[in-house]
């Protein structure tokens, strides 16, 4: 049809489907990104922990000094640059993965419910959404961090709920058109239980949704566990992490650039590349959520 | 019209909700995080003194007592006395107020100044070097994290450039580096939805009838396409408002500015309750506050909206 009328509008969606190649890099990064973290201790040239006095804030150099170069240079306390970039990974992941679990499952369970069940419980879930929408989260997340202490679940449970509300609101909204579809009555006809709709017939119509949001929720994730770090309530010293290291390298800026620029930089490229493939996944899988 | 007003009522009955719901967090978290008395008083304080310092404050109270004075005080605007500053705390939040503002609002307009025309030349060049450039630097900018490109900033502007002070409040150099920082989240979204906007009007069938009676380009896009796309564009600049309102905290810190955002950590690591309360309901109120003005807006643009 769209060969029968001279127009050039559907141009601007047709290019990025038909370049792919973007994608397989974005998909290579990530999974370099998930070697790099897994196989940490083997790849890093040096120990990300073991300090040097001798080694302080060396500026990057290929040239080995001392049997191995520091390419990033060394941070204040003669530590690798690469080694704790490296090894930082392993915390942004870790965090970002298992806050992504949690607000997957609140959200997704709740907005499943809320659309199908209907009624109050819709009404008090939706609410509750707009008010933690309407909400300075980080601030909240500040205030919990530091009654709780930053340890690895309270980080997680944090982050994990700063984004719930995203799931619940697209979920809720599917689910409430696909429960008025025939299949539905024909099951419950059948003698279907409410669980085994949900689960075998609701749940796969709505997985590819999850899985974009998903995807664009652990982009956020690890900013908002770096933004953390960075404020000092993310994972503690000395394990690293690229917002405590950004942290550590900001009273060094002016003489010592490479400690928080590379890590930075890091972060800001998963960043970007994980959120390109969350809108990438969301062209194919599920173009109406483009709104959302 | 009956609709629209009915819609707004929802909106509204709604917006209260989210602010009660607000508070009540805000109650919860601050009470759970311990005992401010002992980091008021010197360490040898004898325990009397503890006591009356806690029955001054009302801490002493049962906590359901404390939650209902608390809520009878917030519809007051008064969120007590700041244990740190002495003060009332509103007035201590409102003396770092027009720090924030000043901050959000040049954050707003640096943002709003460069995105619509950014996302309208974009739409009208389409698929040109230009429209790629610019998108692809809005995306960079959507996903970059605050707090590391205020870093970038100050290391490439402030340290390397000398152009601007690296932080604090002063004239208007002080203001570019954070207003960037905050807005630049602000900048990429309303360019790209500008963008998007444009290019949706741009195929719809009144622009081609446009055409084809001879209008000229330049009124096709500055009077047919810009009234039509300007409800969604003034949608989402007005949801970035709000957020540059509240969000202000990563910012502030990065720049050591003096406003609510930086007020309110330093606030939650000394404990001072009612500092932390007045700050996140603030925020929270002018973002509401400025949703509803929204959608209020949304019915005098749209005419369609108030015959519905």
């Amino acid at each position: 049809m769209a060969s029968s009328i001279p127009v050039s509008a559907p141009a601007d969606l047709a290019p990025r489907r038909r370049v792919p190649w973007l994608a397989v890099l974005a998909v290579g990064f990530v999974g370099s990104l998930f070697l790099m973290a897994a196989a940490a201790p083997f790849i890093a040239p040096h120990d990300p922990v073991r300090q040097s006095l001798r080694l302080r804030l060396k500026p990057p150099t290929m040239e080995a000094a001392d049997g191995r170069a520091h390419p990033f240079g060394t941070d204040h306390l003669g530590r690798d640059v690469l080694s704790r970039v490296i090894h930082g990974s392993r915390v942004s992941l870790l965090i970002g993965f298992a806050a992504v679990g949690v607000g997957s499952l609140v959200g997704a369970t709740l907005g499943i419910v809320a659309g199908y069940r209907r009624g109050w419980f819709d009404t008090v879930i939706m609410t509750l959404a707009d008010a933690q929408l309407a909400f300075p989260f980080i601030l909240l997340a500040i205030g919990i961090i530091a009654v709780l202490g930053p340890s690895f679940p309270t980080l997680v449970v944090v982050v994990g709920l700063s984004g719930w509300m995203t799931y619940a609101r697209v979920l809720r909204a599917q689910v409430l058109v696909l429960r008025s579809r025939e299949f539905v009555d024909a099951i419950h006809g059948l003698g279907g239980s409410t669980l085994r709709i949900i689960l075998r017939h609701i749940l796969p119509n709505v997985l590819s949704s999850l899985v974009v949001i998903a995807t664009l929720e652990l982009a956020r994730a690890i900013v908002l566990e770096a933004t953390l770090s960075f404020l000092g309530l993310g994972i503690q010293p000395p394990t690293p992490s690229w917002g405590g290291m950004i942290h550590e390298g900001r009273e060094y800026l002016d003489s010592a650039w490479w400690i928080s620029t590379f890590p930075g930089l890091v972060l800001m490229l998963s960043s970007l590349v994980v959120s390109r493939l969350g809108d990438w996944l969301r062209d194919v899988l599920d173009p109406t959520l483009r709104g959302e | 019209m009956r609709g629209f007003v009915s819609f707004l009522g929802t909106r509204l009955a709604r917006a209260f909700v989210a602010l009660w719901l607000v508070s009540t967090v805000v109650f919860v978290v601050m009470r759970l995080s311990g005992d401010p008395v002992p980091l008021l008083l010197p360490p040898d304080a004898p325990r009397s003194e503890i006591f009356r310092v806690r029955a001054e404050l009302g801490l002493d109270k049962p906590m359901i007592v404390q939650y209902g004075i608390f809520l009878g005080n917030v519809a007051r605007g008064d969120f007590g006395r700041s244990i740190h500053f002495r003060d009332s705390a509103m007035n201590v939040v409102i003396g770092y107020l027009p720090a924030s503002l000043e901050l959000a609002l040049t954050a707003f307009v640096l943002a709003a100044a460069v995105a619509v025309p950014v996302g309208l030349v974009s739409a009208i060049r389409r698929n040109t070097l230009i429209d790629h450039a610019a998108m692809g630097v809005a995306l960079v900018g959507q996903s970059a994290p605050t707090f590391f490109l205020g870093i970038l900033l100050i290391l490439v502007l402030s340290l390397q450039a000398g152009l601007f002070p690296t932080s604090g409040r002063g004239d208007w150099r002080h203001l570019v580096l954070p207003g960037l920082t905050l807005g630049a989240f602000a900048m990429a979204s309303i360019a790209r939805l500008t963008r998007s906007a444009v290019l949706e009007v741009l195929r719809a069938d009144f622009v081609r009838t446009a055409r084809a009676k001879g209008v000229s380009e330049a009124l096709v896009v500055g009077k047919h396409t810009l009234r039509n796309a300007a409800l969604p564009i003034i949608t989402i600049t007005g949801l970035q408002l709000g957020q540059l309102l509240a969000g202000a905290v990563v910012t502030e810190t990065v720049f050591a500015w003096p406003g609510i955002g930086r007020l309110a950590i330093q606030s939650i690591y000394n404990r001072d309750y009612p500092i932390v309360q007045c700050t996140v309901f603030l925020s929270a109120a002018s973002f509401v506050v400025i949703n509803f003005l929204i959608d209020v807006l949304y019915g005098v643009l749209d005419p369609r909206l108030r015959t519905r």
